[in-house]
């Protein structure tokens, strides 16, 4: 198929319609509205529904009842609209409803900037909200992905039952890159539970009150069983030359490849480094990062934010080598800055 | 070979469609490209640019602190970018609105006075399709004839009347670097 | 040499980063021209929105703060209940009021809440780049309204004017516009209106300015002015729907 030029926001969008997604509801919020301008225009052709809410609360709530119907369901914000979501996403997390939800991520706290950022790592991968869960993340690094992830993320959405959120930098949302459109794919699938009224059969329930100490528990159970498979078939990652590598970088998200050609340069000094870059946050991919740990002299996490990864990079390596840290806020560092930054780190060591 | 190009000035002077337009064309002769606008709130207060990259092998990084090739639509840019430049490079200046000559010596500079240009055309907007045409051109980036070829796909959905006129003013940019530069 | 205009005490110097046409500075103007008259600068404390006007706390002289997204009368009814002789305002558009902070500014009616609202309906959300807000009118074309508005879809336009005056909270109410200049003038002496309402302790005030917003409409600024007298005040009537003084 050709290539077209698309926007990583419009990308992602055009993904889930591929992805048999028909409903969206939303709120306007830079630098994401163009996946909600693009439903706007795409889905009332389509027959499908798009609806401004009124707010995130909202906007994630009705997720919440078109979820529950069955039906391939998402939303997209950024910064404050996803804080006000987490209450909403706490209940579809133990309500078990697939949704595919995504943070074009910009800089907080508070209001913040529009500016690229990642530091809604912790809220993404700890379960923002109140309570034990955790969502799905995945983290595209180009537009490509963006698209690719929007169909892969509704499969996984309702194979786990569970929701799924991309996670990017502002950036990645705003960039054009050429795209090649999957032709097909899978279906919708069967949702025996979905409360689509009972004709033919019992009526079915869908709730998250659990007065009885033990069904509460039993419910947590079910949901850390649920977990524990996730982590054991759906960590990803991605490695470039860490065969070799004395020092490793761990970075995500589009800054992944900035970092990429820093090490592409550095290489070529003669330095031995490499890169991991998870693609999933959650399930993060520390066995990679724990196989490679001993015959490392450091790790680098390198992150737009203050260092929150980092911490799971910790867990990893778990004390077999150093793990430092590398951050800007506001932008997207330059391979030139990594570059120079990454020499500065491991000169002394190299002497 | 991998070219990194910065396109930079007020929002509302139509740097980004430039960049757009220079990204497309590169898509349609077969190079991988990336295309990374400023955006949002950035733009309103005033400068807006874009950095294009255009490469035959996959794209690693579509960002960079130093282009090799900038073009500059006002003075403000040139203020911001003109150091920045890889050493050696290309700054293409609209000197209509920089009121000061570049400081570096070690870049290949070219100046067009776009408004000058643009009164001949009675058509005042498309001071940006004026300036891109005479830097493709001059530089080769693109092939010119793939550029011209591609007008009416880039702007698809656009009134034949302003395909028309950014056409002419592309057209003048050309004629412009094949004389002077 | 007269003085003819000078710039209020009650605005700062700093220069406005608005769109030309758009009439948030005029509205800027005539409140601190208010505020200087009633001399209340020093005891005044006003809050922001998030939207165009995030950054008025640059523009008006007195303390200013900014609040999330729609939650501007919750943060004035906390300043209120805490320093109740202090004048209280909050400034915001209408996605901000009318959308996202529907509840706070509904409650802080219901409860006859002593602040003064100033309630900027340009029918679009203007800083983020024209999506369609609850005011936007019926066949208005927005960025997520992208085949005009439709009354199947969104419902109608929202007249929050009409609505907060059915709380018996409400003491003030009006609905202004600035298409031209005897507006402007009225514009302004319902601003004070408001702001004494507030002072004499009579209950929830707010006015509604229906504005500009050339940008996002895709219109030059005379072209938005003329949009603003024939399509908008048709169906946001201009007048006090409550006025306790009088009543
Ligand atoms: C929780 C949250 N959601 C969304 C946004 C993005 N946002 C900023 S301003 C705005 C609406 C602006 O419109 P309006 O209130 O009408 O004011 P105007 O800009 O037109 O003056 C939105 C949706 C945000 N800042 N916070």
């Amino acid at each position: 198929m050709k290539k077209v030029l698309m926007k990583g926001n419009e990308a992602l969008a055009q993904g889930a319609i591929d992805g048999g997604c028909r409903s969206y509801f939303g709120y306007p919020i830079t630098p994401s509205s163009e996946i909600a301008e693009y439903m706007a225009r795409k889905l009332p052709l389509l027959g499908g529904v798009f609806l401004q809410a009124e707010s995130e609360l909202a906007a994630i709530n009705m997720v919440y009842g078109a979820a529950a119907t069955g039906a391939r369901v998402m939303t997209a914000t950024s910064g404050p609209g996803m804080s006000l979501k987490q209450e909403g996403i706490s209940f579809l997390a133990e309500a078990e409803l697939p949704c595919l939800l995504v943070n074009i991520s910009r800089g907080g706290p508070g209001l913040g900037g529009i500016q690229p950022a990642q530091s809604d790592y912790f809220q993404a991968t700890r379960g923002g909200g109140h309570g034990d869960y955790h969502i799905m993340v995945l983290a595209p690094n180009n537009v490509q992905e963006m698209m690719d992830f929007a169909i892969e993320g509704f499969a996984l959405a309702d194979h786990y039952r569970i929701p799924v959120m991309i996670m990017a930098e502002g950036t990645l949302g705003q960039m054009m890159e050429p795209v090649i459109q999957r032709e097909s794919v899978p279906l919708l699938t069967d949702k025996p539970w979905a409360t689509d009224g009972c004709k033919n059969r019992k009526p079915n329930i869908i709730n998250t009150l659990h007065l009885s100490p033990d069904v509460l528990e039993q419910r947590n159970m079910i949901l850390s069983d649920k977990y524990q498979e996730i982590k054991r078939s759906e960590k990803k990652a991605e490695t470039f030359m860490i065969e070799d590598a004395d020092y490793i970088v761990v970075a995500f998200g589009l800054l992944s490849r900035v970092a990429k050609k820093a090490i592409m340069e550095l290489r070529q000094q003669g330095m031995k480094m490499g890169l991991i870059r998870p693609i999933t946050l959650w399930p993060f991919p520390d066995e990679v990062i724990h196989q490679a740990a001993p015959q490392v002299k450091k790790f680098i996490s390198i992150e737009i934010s203050m260092g929150q990864m980092i911490e799971d990079v910790r867990l990893a390596v778990n004390g077999m080598a150093p793990v430092e840290f590398m951050g800007r806020i506001g932008s997207v560092p330059s391979p030139q800055e990594i570059t120079r930054r990454l020499a500065q780190m491991v000169e002394g060591e190299i002497k | 070979m991998e070219k990194q190009v910065l396109f930079a000035g007020f929002g509302g002077q139509g740097v980004l469609s430039m960049g757009n337009f220079l990204t497309h064309v590169a898509l349609n002769s077969g190079k991988e490209v990336a295309f990374v606008p400023s955006y949002g709130a950035e733009m309103r207060g005033g400068t807006a640019n874009c950095l294009v990259t255009i490469s035959d092998e996959e794209i690693s990084s579509p960002l960079t602190d130093s282009p090799a090739m900038a073009v500059i639509m006002n003075r403000p840019s040139l203020d911001k970018f003109e150091g920045k430049i890889m050493s050696r490079g290309t700054l293409v200046i609209n000197s209509s609105l920089v009121d000061r000559k570049p400081a570096r010596e070690d870049l290949l500079i070219y100046e067009l006075e776009v408004n000058k240009l643009l009164e001949g055309l009675d058509n005042e907007r498309s001071g940006n399709m004026v300036l891109l045409g005479a830097y493709i051109e001059k530089t080769g980036i693109v092939d010119i004839d793939k550029a011209l070829e591609n007008f009416s796909q880039i702007f698809h959905g656009k009134s034949d009347e302003f395909i028309k006129s950014n056409r002419k003013a592309f057209l003048a940019g050309i004629e412009y670097a094949r004389r002077h530069w | 040499m007269k003085v003819v205009a000078k710039k209020p005490e009650s605005l700062t110097e700093a220069k406005y980063h608005y769109c030309p046409g758009c009439t948030h500075g005029i509205i800027h103007r005539l409140i601190a021209e208010v505020m200087d008259e009633l001399q209340i600068r020093e005891e005044t404390i006003g809050i922001c929105p998030v939207g165009c006007a995030v950054l008025a706390y640059n523009y008006f002289n007195c303390d200013m703060l900014e609040a999330a997204h729609g939650r501007a009368p919750a943060v004035a009814t906390g300043i209120k209940r805490l320093l109740p002789q202090n004048t209280v305002f909050t400034y915001q558009g209408d996605g901000d009021l009318a959308s996202i902070g529907l509840g706070e500014i509904m409650h802080a009616s219901i409860r006859g809440e002593l602040i003064t609202v100033f309630f900027v309906n340009n029918a679009i959300y203007g800083m983020t780049g024209g999506q369609m807000a609850p005011t936007t009118l019926l066949g208005q074309v927005t960025t997520t309204s992208p085949y005009g508005r439709k009354k199947e879809d969104s419902g109608y336009p929202v007249k929050m004017a009409e609505i907060l005056a059915l709380n018996q909270g409400s003491a003030y109410i009006s609905r202004v516009s600035l298409h031209n200049p005897a507006n402007v003038i009225k514009a302004k002496k319902a601003i004070k209106k408001a702001l004494e309402t507030q002072k004499n302790r009579e209950g929830f005030s707010m006015v509604e300015i229906l504005s500009t917003c050339p940008t996002n409409w895709g219109m030059n600024p005379l072209e938005a002015l003329k949009w603003l007298e024939q399509e908008m005040i048709p169906y946001y009537p201009l007048g006090d729907f409550v006025s306790k003084k009088e009543a």
